[in-house]
């Protein structure tokens, strides 16, 4: 709620809370989101889910579906064409496509039925037979890890998150990193100490559901309406699994009701096409919230052993991180990047992070906000805090003389160049907060510390100048909680105009150059890029014009702020607007585009927390006193929805922490897929959220900008198991710390 | 399976409708009077997206059937604004406050929020939480939210005097 910002003042349009373009549209039921288009004789689709966690499928019988009244279609993976290896296997798309041979998982897709309404849809699935052919299940992944233990596939895809993963048994994946003598290391140690972690599997818990519609055309071209984070991935694999060209395939993306991560796959998509092929009629298909729990991919869940070793005045000398995330029913958890980030935030000489991509018959995950990060970070600066109490030292300062500062190399031994680790541990040391004693019985103060890469990646980007000097701006990056709205921004500081002369407009995949997802808070950074790009490309064009009205060399005539003017003849100016009036009559209109893929300019950033709770022994429920984060965020751009993210991402984390979690049966059945039993927070479960905005521009970007979205997320488990400890002296090391396990632990403590 | 007539008020306008008895007010205001701004979440009650007034009391449309709707009056998000597009001053709190990312809880937050409003004009930061906890909110950490309701309680209690 309250925020201390330091801030330059630069900038005119940039750093200022102006009102977002797509506001009034949202606020007033306007806005149009996936399940709000209605096509003229669309029809509704349900999906027929696996029972059963591994099985052979034996057959599928779908004619006493077809026979019913109202229904218009039924499609299976014998509709589509047969998936060429190397091409979307690799890129673990393949099980969009309807589960063939076997289902993987309970929830798995085997069939879906095209109708007048939902209502005919869900019942016609009834009417399918499936025949299975039931296999052993691994549910858990260290079993998965054993010899003799069923196997899911009959070779694993080794990519990862772009980092290659060496095979380690029939159904993991592994990636090792190291650097210094990790021996030697712990033998110079004066304090070691060492722990298991575990976290379950979390959802992303969007609210709205996935959906789209799609309207295959009688010449096979096909056009989708989805609430997706990245339209050209969706285009892409729907474009590979039904063997079409890439521009018979347009993807229009909605408005996109959170995603997080979760809505990066294009589930539902090829067999909606199918559906409408088969159909002549398009065809929509929205998820119920059960399907969305148990048919898409939610966050890992992990096993962790961590060993830290520190001398006693303080300085970390080395760290052993081994952890095993849990992919599902396809390889693909994050453990590429988190064996990048795991130590990243720490000088550690000599170091050893052995990560495990294990698949087990469960839903197939997906990243979710900072991916790995946040069960990475509970389980080492758990071990952190626990160096801290053993050496008697405040826990801000181990980490000030710990953190990794400019200069110092990250796991790949690239020097990082500026950035705010420092920063944000001096901001929560020095806030009201931080400052202020905590007392009372059971109450207990914890503080942690976050790293994240951040990403960069391919955008694309074009502006058209108006004759009124208004402009359009058309990008492709969907945008999950406010991101047109930086972008334009830095368009429009780019051109020296207002804000309100800026119109931007996320488009489909027919009328922009590839963009990478909104993902890896990479939007307004990348395709902010891409807008300061395009808008520099406009002043350039511009430029040019007004040097052939004033019959000058270009070179003699400069932009600034707006302002085009003769570098010696003061009588020769025109401002935006003045110019832009003269451009259809000189020449025609000017459109300035760009394509950029700024992947070295990324900045890593920090977020520190410090979290005040009380414990009740009696229940073991924990209630949250008080919460202030600072982040490292380069430059905000518009400061309400930076403050917005810190206060969203926090609240996010708290409920990882203290309620959220899968709960599956020895069948792999997931027994709690509602909103009331798979328990997020609301209102009544926070406080205010305190956010601390710290600027520390990244010198890799034109205006300093840094990932925002996901940072926030990382750090909550590990303050508030710090807490706990603090208050009621127990170390908590599985997620989620919720009643049952705080009182579990309580006795243990107790010697019950 | 045979559809019956329904006759309500929704926003201020009488309206005759065909629905199935199996459907849900939420489906028939989205998917026969095409008002899209309600939005489905769960479809079971715990989300609040789809919420609307229901004569006067705030529901889960996708809890209630069409046919509960007859002889009532509904009111949706899109009867908030005013009709030369004024917007309510919940609607004007939300958007200067950022009490919004993604937008698709919105509706459900702002129609929950008129109707503590209505009865509890001036509401403390804890009963504005316990009065939105029926709402699920995935995006901000709830924080812009209260403050927007809050303000918007400000607002309507001033403009009444």
């Amino acid at each position: 709620m309250s925020t201390t910002i330091e801030r330059s003042s630069q900038y005119k349009v940039i750093g200022k809370d102006v009102l977002r373009p797509d506001g009034v549209d949202k606020v007033t039921g306007r806005a149009v989101f996936a399940d709000d288009v209605h096509l003229n004789g669309m029809l509704h689709a349900k999906v027929l889910r696996s029972p059963h966690a591994h099985a052979k499928i034996r057959s599928i019988d779908v004619s006493e579906a077809l026979k019913m009244p109202g229904v218009r279609a039924v499609v299976t993976s014998e509709d589509f064409p047969p998936i060429p290896e190397g091409i979307v296997k690799e890129e673990g798309a393949a099980f969009f496509a309807l589960a063939s041979d076997k289902v993987l998982f309970r929830g798995h897709a085997v069939a879906a039925v095209a109708a007048d309404s939902p209502h005919v849809a869900d019942e016609a699935l009834s009417k399918i037979k499936v025949e299975y052919e039931v296999l052993k299940a691994v549910l858990d992944p260290r079993e998965a890890m054993e010899p003799g233990a069923p196997v899911l596939h009959e070779k694993l895809n080794p990519m990862s998150f772009g980092a290659r993963l060496e095979q380690h048994s029939p159904n993991a994946l592994q990636q090792i990193t190291s650097m210094g003598d990790i021996e030697q290391g712990f033998r110079e140690a004066d304090v070691v100490v060492e722990r298991e972690f575990t976290t379950k599997t979390v959802h992303q818990g969007y609210i709205e559901p996935q959906s789209c519609v799609v309207d295959t055309a009688p010449d096979g071209s096909v056009t989708i309406w989805s609430t997706c984070q990245g339209p050209f991935r969706h285009r892409d694999n729907t474009a590979d699994l039904l063997q079409l060209p890439q521009n018979k395939v347009k993807v229009i993306p909605t408005e996109i009701g959170g995603g997080f991560g979760g809505k990066e796959v294009p589930y539902l998509e090829p067999m909606a096409a199918i559906l409408s092929r088969k159909t002549g009629r398009p065809v929509k298909i929205t998820m119920s919230r059960s399907d969305v729990f148990e048919g898409t991919g939610p966050a890992c869940a992990s096993y962790m052993r961590v060993k830290f070793g520190a001398k006693k005045t303080g300085e970390l000398v080395a760290a052993h991180l081994y952890f095993c995330f849990e992919a599902g029913a396809f390889p693909g958890a994050p453990v590429g990047g988190a064996v990048g980030i795991g130590l990243g935030r720490y000088k550690i000489p000599n170091q050893l992070v052995e990560g495990f991509d294990v698949v087990v018959n469960k839903p197939r995950t997906q990243p979710y906000r900072a991916p790995g990060a946040t069960q990475i970070h509970f389980a080492t600066e758990g071990v952190v805090d626990e160096l801290c109490e053993k050496i008697g030292m405040d826990p801000i300062e181990f980490r000030l003389k710990n953190v990794v500062q400019e200069g110092d190399r990250n796991v790949q031994g690239v020097p990082f160049l500026r950035i705010g680790g420092v920063e944000v541990l001096e901001a929560i040391k020095n806030s009201d907060h931080y400052k202020t004693p905590l007392e009372g019985p059971n109450r207990g103060r914890g503080v942690a510390l976050g790293f994240w890469r951040n990403g960069g990646g391919m955008s694309s980007c074009s502006i058209s100048v108006h004759p009124d000097g208004t402009v359009s701006i058309i990008e492709g990056s969907p945008d999950l909680s406010g991101t047109r709205t930086g972008i334009g921004m830095q368009a429009a500081e780019t051109l020296g105009i207002p804000f309100e002369d800026v119109r931007i407009t996320v488009v489909d995949t027919d009328s922009v150059g590839y963009t990478m997802g909104s993902w890896g808070s990479r939007t307004s950074f990348a395709t902010g890029w891409a807008a300061i790009e395009a808008a520099r490309d406009v002043n350039l064009k511009m430029v040019e014009r007004a040097s052939s009205i004033w019959s000058v060399p270009p070179e003699e005539v400069e932009v600034s702020d707006g302002t085009f003017y003769h570098r010696d003849d003061g009588s020769k100016k025109f401002t935006f607007k003045q110019l832009a009036a003269r451009l259809n009559a000189t020449g025609g209109p000017v459109v300035g585009s760009s394509v950029v893929d700024p992947t070295r300019g990324v900045g890593p950033a920090f977020a520190a927390n410090v979290v005040d709770l009380e414990v009740d022994p009696e229940t073991g429920k924990v209630t949250i006193l008080r919460y202030t984060v600072a982040q490292d965020v380069g430059q905000a751009l518009h400061p309400g929805m930076v403050e917005g993210q810190l206060e969203g991402g926090t609240v996010q984390g708290i409920g990882w922490a203290l309620n959220e979690e899968y709960f599956f049966d020895n069948d792999g059945q997931m027994r709690n897929s509602s909103f009331l039993d798979y328990r997020m927070p609301v209102a009544l479960d926070v406080p205010m959220i305190d956010t601390i905005i710290i600027e520390v521009p990244n010198p890799g970007h034109p205006y300093g900008v840094r990932g925002v979205g996901e940072n926030n997320i990382i750090t909550p488990p590990a303050a508030i198991a710090a807490a706990i400890h603090n208050a009621i002296g127990v170390r908590m090391t599985d997620l989620p710390m919720s009643p049952g396990y705080v009182l579990q632990a309580l006795w243990q403590q107790n010697g019950h | 399976m045979a559809k019956v007539i329904v006759n309500a008020v929704v926003n201020g306008e009488p309206v005759e409708f065909f629905c199935e008895p199996r459907q849900s007010l939420l489906e028939v205001i989205r998917d026969v009077l095409l008002l899209t701004g309600t939005k489905e979440g769960c479809n079971d009650g715990n989300c609040g997206a789809c919420n609307v007034i229901l004569d006067g009391v705030l529901v889960d449309s996708c809890c209630v059937l069409g046919v509960e709707a007859q002889g009532k009056t509904v009111e949706t998000i899109e009867g908030l604004a005013g009709t030369d597009g004024d917007l309510h001053p919940l609607q004007r709190t939300f958007l200067d406050l950022t009490g919004l990312q993604c937008g698709i809880c919105t509706p459900g937050f702002i129609v929950s929020a008129k109707a503590l409003l209505e009865s509890n004009p001036n509401p403390s930061e804890h009963e504005i939480r316990l009065g939105l906890s029926g709402n699920l909110c995935r995006c901000t950490g709830y924080d812009k939210i209260v403050l927007a309701v809050q303000e918007a309680g400000k607002m309507l209690t001033e403009a009444k005097r």
